[in-house]
């Protein structure tokens, strides 16, 4: 067989425990969930193994999204660090890292965001870094608000940061969303709900972490992200 | 073949997909618009087109990420390589996308029997995708399409849908201009993008 239903793709055929495109509760999909059944590339297909990222610059201070500005965001500085794996569990190391959130008040900064929340100018919401060589990473940055949206009547989207990260290969490329421990919004949430398997989504939420928390300056979360898809080793040269 | 996976839902399992959201361009557009390859280069080529929804409105929130082996049809095995393969690009208020690249050459692989035509990966990020979308656009004056394994495991409706189009077709062009291809992206509809599963 050569081909995939869209809604199948997290069941059984897939690696990932990935929604489904198709998702009624989510209304941004009713135009834009591709109808036709995913096609398979070929076994071997020598596209699965990159991509490299490249040289691009991270400074030192990307991966602080409190810093390099005048003044310091309003709101509660939190530090959230993790280990970006893969699936036998190996680090994911010198792989690149970003990340982009609403500020404390839950707007962003962006010309499309009409929430009218005030804009932080201390605060545009954005970082990077690269893994150690333990598949590290650790961000400086605010907690950010909820905020509202069109979806449905009084919808808010649950606190949140937006990952992405690579892998070692084309198919362990992930787009994903951070959430908090605790957040009463999560089951009303259709982005959240779109993750059908219970454990699965369970893993989108952060944990509160002492060994993260600094003390008399930040409380610390910790998230862990598992890259999918089959380990993939690089055809010989 | 699937025996290495761990099974759903088990601690160890990898972390779902969720949409890019509206802002992506926020934490992305730092890496975004650095093209492969310069116009001047010899044998430079640009992609371009513009991604569509199901009413055919422009998808102005995309980001697009391209990946692609070099002129002689290799992939760069380290992040040494000069050649990165990789390129990233937001779309604009009318939903285009632009590339300067190279055309790759035919890609190898472990199997030596699955030569592919010369093609570029495309990955589509947005709000309203829970996960990305990954398509190809191959080139329409290619001859070696016909031999694609992948084109060749399509219905025969399908494959124009992955051809890039060369919009100087038979009319002169300028000596310094780059060909042009033409590609667009309809994540659904009558024309309906041919899209892959990742793995
Ligand atoms: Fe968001």
């Amino acid at each position: 067989m050569n081909s995939l239903d869209p809604a199948m793709t997290t069941n059984g055929v897939g690696v990932a425990p990935d929604p489904p495109y198709d998702y009624a509760p989510y209304r941004s999909t009713h135009l834009r969930a591709p109808k036709m059944p995913l096609q398979r590339l070929p076994a071997g297909a020598a596209d699965r193994y990159g991509p490299v990222f490249g040289p691009f610059p991270i400074g030192p201070t990307d991966n602080d999204l409190t810093a390099g500005q005048p003044g310091a965001p309003l709101g509660e500085r939190i530090i959230v660090a993790g280990r970006l794996l893969d699936q036998a569990g190996k680090p994911v190391r010198q792989q690149l890292v970003e990340i982009w959130q609403a500020n404390a008040a839950g707007r962003y900064w962006h010309q499309m965001d009409r929430h009218p929340a005030p804009l932080d100018p201390n605060f545009t919401g954005a970082g990077r870094c690269l893994t150690d060589d333990d598949g590290r990473y650790r961000f400086v940055t605010v907690k950010p608000g909820a905020y509202p949206w069109q979806n449905h009547a009084k919808a808010f989207r649950p606190a949140h940061i937006h990952f992405s990260v690579f892998g070692t290969s084309f198919v362990e490329r992930l787009v994903t969303q951070m959430y908090f421990p605790g957040d009463p919004l999560l089951e009303i949430d259709p982005i959240f709900q779109s993750v059908r398997d219970r454990a699965a989504a369970e893993r989108l939420v952060s944990k509160l972490d002492l060994s993260t928390t600094m003390d008399n300056w930040a409380l610390g979360y910790t998230f862990d992200i598992i890259v999918g898809g089959r380990a993939a080793t690089p055809p010989d040269p | 073949m699937r025996g290495d996976q761990l099974p759903r839902g088990t601690p160890g399992g990898a972390t779902p997909s969720q949409t890019a959201g509206p802002f992506v361009s926020i934490g992305t557009a730092w890496a975004a618009g650095r093209d492969l390859a310069q116009e001047g280069d010899p044998g430079s080529i640009v992609l371009t087109g513009t991604v569509l929804d199901g009413a055919g409105a422009p998808v102005t929130d995309a980001m697009l990420e391209f990946w692609q082996a070099d002129r002689n049809g290799r992939f760069p095995a380290t992040p040494a390589t000069t050649w990165t393969g990789f390129a990233r690009v937001l779309t604009d208020e009318k939903g285009r996308y632009r590339l300067t690249t190279c055309r790759p050459g035919p890609v190898s692989s472990t199997n030596p029997d699955l030569v592919e035509a010369p093609h570029i990966d495309i990955s589509i990020f947005a709000r309203g995708l829970l996960q990305r979308l990954i398509t190809r656009a191959y080139f329409d004056d290619e001859p070696s399409n016909k031999e694609d394994p992948v084109l060749g495991s399509l219905a025969p409706d399908l494959r124009p849908r992955l051809l890039a189009r060369c919009s100087s077709g038979s009319l002169p062009v300028a000596a310094n201009a780059l060909p042009m291809y033409h590609f667009d992206i309809h994540l659904q509809g009558d024309q309906e993008t041919v899209f892959f599963a990742p793995w």
